[in-house]
């Protein structure tokens, strides 16, 4: 039953991404790697609209104040088992962002966080690599 | 009744109708993503990945979202893939009763049949409303508005062979799909004519509103309202809304083919079906999405009067 639901997961991981207050580069390098030229369906991924169909969350950007109950409210609302997968440097470690009065730290301080890729912003191809390493850790 | 598809074999046959009918489904929307992948000048997902979806939607957590109704919201889905199986049962067993021993269902399937078909959106709009989320109330909302726009032309196209066998045979076989399926077997499909056509063509884009593709995905906009009615659905019930969603999108082409198409009888059906899916697809991957508006006015003043004129020409006979 357990590798039934692994198997399941790693060949259908659908995503959602959670922009929290990010300069919107990550972004639209998420939104590139969902186009037709890195043909993520291959692998069964598909960006969805609601977190309740989601089961990979990329989350960019840094958390600030504000977001943070925002971000802590989408992870609760994400049906479990979901990844969550840290896209730019931002959201690893905070990045020049980490002196700021307004930042509350990386994620991994808020929610578990199953895989870092670092850039500014990272390459559709790191994104990939690193959706493959989360979800081969499973 | 018929002597033949009685007692075990009644029970053999729904069950196997119930099984077959949603594994083609989720087989077919592989083949809508592999056309749309094509389209796009893509690869597309390997022949399993519906099946990995249901799976893992299947053994994943269901949230209830606070506030809702929970036992409706649980509920709803059920409704939609209980009507398709009984759809499904009919379609197959009014036309392969006549193969049999030239014996049809009861008097009055068809109607029976318009009615079942609407327990889809309204399992869609039941969840959806019982989900308590604005989004899904305007998906819901979209839904039924959606809804009141196609059934008008939808009845319209089907009152065309109905007239038809009417004239010829009388209205007790023209009300019975198995009579429908008798009358093209002997004088050749309702297709082959003005108003066949006509009506094939309503029933087309009917088809197209009814599982919610592309010019009509008005109800679950991805980037507008977020995939609308679903959006608070998760696990297993998502589960049994997409497979909802494949069993329909098998049974209106057969039932396409059933009422105008001469029946599925040969092997030629499955040819015949595989067209229409493929146009379907096709007509989804190149067309943009309408508003709800837009598309009320399409099915009510484009395709109304053209099932209207259809109507004319089936009963002056061509």
């Amino acid at each position: 039953m357990k590798d039934l639901r692994i198997w399941g997961l790693k060949k259908s991981p659908w995503v959602y991404h959670v922009a929290a207050a990010s300069c919107n580069n990550c972004d639209i390098e998420i939104l590139e790697l969902l186009t037709p030229r890195y043909d993520v369906e291959r692998f069964g991924i598909v960006l969805v609209g609601s977190p309740r169909h989601a089961d990979a969350l990329l989350v960019t950007g840094v958390i600030n104040r504000k977001s943070l109950p925002r971000v802590l409210e989408v992870y609760e609302q994400t049906p479990k088992p979901c990844l969550v997968i840290a896209v730019g440097t931002c959201a690893c470690n905070c990045h020049i962002f980490r002196n700021s009065y307004n930042a509350v730290g990386p994620y991994d301080k808020h929610i578990p966080v199953h895989a870092y890729i670092p850039g500014c912003p990272p390459k559709p191809e790191a994104m990939i690599m690193g959706v493959v390493k989360a979800l081969s850790k499973l | 009744m018929s002597t033949w598809l009685t007692g075990w074999r009644l029970v053999l046959g729904f069950v196997a109708s119930t099984i077959f009918v949603p594994v083609v489904g989720l087989v077919l929307t592989w083949v809508d993503r592999l056309v749309s992948a094509r389209v796009q000048w893509r690869k597309g997902p390997p022949f399993y990945q519906p099946f990995a979806d249901i799976l893992k939607l299947l053994l994943k957590q269901t949230v209830v979202p606070q506030g809702a109704a929970r036992t409706v919201f649980l509920f709803a889905p059920l409704v939609g893939i209980a009507g398709m199986s009984i759809v499904a049962m009919i379609i197959f067993y009014s036309n392969f009763n006549i193969i049999v021993n030239q014996q049809s269902s009861f008097v009055g399937d068809i109607i029976v049949l318009l009615y079942l078909f609407a327990l889809v959106p309204l399992a869609f709009i039941i969840g959806a409303s019982a989900s308590r989320n604005p989004v899904a109330a305007v998906g819901a909302s979209r839904e039924m508005t959606l809804y009141l726009g196609y059934e008008l032309p939808f009845l319209l196209a089907l009152l065309v062979p109905i007239v038809k066998v009417a004239q010829k045979w009388g209205v007790a076989s023209a009300l019975r799909i198995g009579g429908i399926v008798a009358f093209q077997q002997e004088f050749g499909p309702i297709l082959y004519s003005v108003s066949g056509v006509i009506a094939g063509i309503i029933i087309l884009f009917t088809i197209q509103a009814k599982l919610g593709y592309v010019p009509f995905d008005i109800p679950e906009a991805e980037q507008e309202i977020m995939s609308g009615v679903l959006v608070e659905y998760s696990g297993a019930p998502l589960a049994a809304f997409r497979i909802t969603r494949a069993m329909i999108f098998v049974l209106l082409p057969l039932f396409l083919i059933t009422i105008l198409w001469g029946g599925i009888r040969d092997w030629w059906a499955v040819l015949k079906f595989l067209l229409i899916v493929v146009l379907i697809v096709l007509m989804k991957n190149t067309n943009p999405r309408l508003t709800i508006h837009q598309a009320l006015k399409f099915f009510w003043f484009i395709l109304t009067p053209l099932g209207i004129v259809g109507l004319i020409l089936a009963f002056i006979g061509l």
